[in-house]
């Protein structure tokens, strides 16, 4: 439950954040070169990223919250 | 296991690029051996659809110590396939993709759905998940199977800091119900009428219901010259008593335009489920049983490299990129409370030494968009 009222805090924040008329996004569009670099993507190794995330599930007993929208293990 | 999605790091605002993405697979410790295909395929359909569909296999040689204590080592194969659609309408997508992965005694089934939005000028972009899966727990040699069914409920957000700096948030909780064990797996209770050994054994017995939460703070920062950092941390407990921390720490250097090198560290620590015990004081001694040592208190270390060598737009005709890569994980487990009986065969019950085993992991693909 702990987790869920964090949760809960954190986005009313960002969503009153966004919601101030003098908030303005900060980084322009012309400024994302970086951010564009394929070494700043969160997930760069595409299939090969989502089997080690396999691997982990399979050895430990943590799941979830891996960073990419997926379904968990079914596996027993 | 499903991997009912393979958007990672989905821009909301753009359609996934039309791929094929191939690996090869290796995992290999503790007597088991894993290795096989994994195939994705993705295509556009006008401006506003992509279809994806995928094909994994597993084939599986398993001599682990839990198989060498109380059965004899045995192959098989797991065959993973999925059909998906994503859409997108202006700055939202919306995915959906159904999963089915099959084994000699065991049927998982999945269906996800995702909405992706962004907003504030592109600068933070808010995931909504849902997946419902349904297993069919089979056991060699009996006709009858049993159920198990899970809901998955997934938040996600990822934020733009400055030119330099995103962070993200990624909350999940997961709900089981039905059949969660394996229906081989024994625990051992001590048994002074076993003098060969001074212990028996006994099937495992898991309750019927798990509820975990699981929640991940991460970080990524470009450094002054063209190299990347990445930060992440998890926390993870469930209704089994289990409580995990996973620390995360990745560093990505690029050689050149083509050439690009990566090194890995994570860490990994849990602690036990309530009825878990390695040795258990008599028969039936408690209402729920377990010995699966990833129900233990343990941790694992992980150490990794990794090469990917790139061409890009004009290099092949009608291939916007091709990539390749080799990625090397070297795995060390170490277990608190999961005694090697296999190789502690002889000595006094409870003194056996403490289980612990390395594992490499070998991921090559070739990755093409175009």
């Amino acid at each position: 439950m702990k987790l869920y009222l964090l949760m809960t805090i954190l986005l009313s924040s960002l969503f009153s954040l966004s919601g101030c008329a003098d908030l303005k996004p900060w980084v322009k569009p012309y400024e994302r070169n970086n951010l564009a670099d394929p070494i700043m993507s969160l997930g760069r190794h595409g299939v090969a990223g989502s089997y080690v995330h396999h691997v982990y599930q399979a050895r430990e007993s943590a799941r979830g919250a891996e960073g990419g929208a997926g379904g968990g293990c079914g596996c027993n | 296991m499903n991997f009912l999605t393979i958007s990672f790091n989905s821009l909301a605002g753009t359609l996934p690029v039309d791929t094929v993405d191939s690996l090869y697979h290796r995992y290999e410790g503790g007597g088991m051996t894993i290795d096989g295909p994994f195939i994705l395929v993705r295509k556009s359909v006008g401006n506003q659809f992509s279809l994806s569909g995928h094909y994994y296999v597993d084939s599986v040689s398993a001599a682990s110590v839990d198989v060498l204590a109380t059965a004899s080592a045995y192959t098989e194969e797991r065959t993973e396939v999925s059909a998906g659609v994503d859409y997108l309408n202006e700055k939202t997508l919306m995915s959906f993709k159904y999963t089915n992965s099959e084994e000699n005694d065991f049927t998982a089934n999945s269906a996800f759905f995702s909405v992706s939005q962004d907003f504030f000028g592109d600068l933070t972009n808010f995931t909504l998940g849902y997946a419902r899966g349904w297993d069919d727990v089979g056991q060699l040699g009996k006709s009858e199977t049993e159920d198990a069914d899970r809901h998955i409920y997934q938040v996600g957000m990822t934020q733009v800091l400055t030119k330099n700096a995103l962070i993200g948030v990624n909350l999940e909780t997961i709900t089981d119900e039905g059949f969660l064990q394996n229906p081989y797996r024994q625990v051992r209770f001590i048994d002074p009428g076993n003098t060969a050994r001074g212990y028996s054994y006994q099937l495992e017995s898991y309750p019927e219901t798990r509820t975990s939460t699981a929640m991940a703070f991460r970080g990524l920062y470009y450094l002054p010259y063209r190299a990347s950092i990445k930060g992440e941390y998890r926390y993870f407990n469930d209704s089994w008593g289990i409580e995990s921390h996973t620390y995360d720490l990745l560093y990505v250097h690029p050689l050149d335009d083509q050439w690009i090198v990566e090194g890995k560290f994570r860490y990994y620590s849990q602690t036990q489920a309530d009825f878990y015990q390695d040795l258990f004081p008599f028969k039936d001694s408690q209402t729920h049983l377990a010995r699966d040592k990833e129900l233990s208190n343990f941790s694992g270390t992980t150490f990794g490299a990794g090469i990917s060598y790139e061409l890009g737009q004009g290099a092949i005709t009608h291939i916007d990129r091709l990539k390749f890569t080799l990625l090397l994980d070297y795995i060390q487990f170490e277990y608190d409370n999961f005694r090697d009986v296999v190789a502690g065969e002889g000595l006094a019950v409870g003194t056996e030494p403490l289980y612990e085993f390395d594992a490499w992991v070998t991921r090559a693909s070739i990755t093409l968009e175009y």
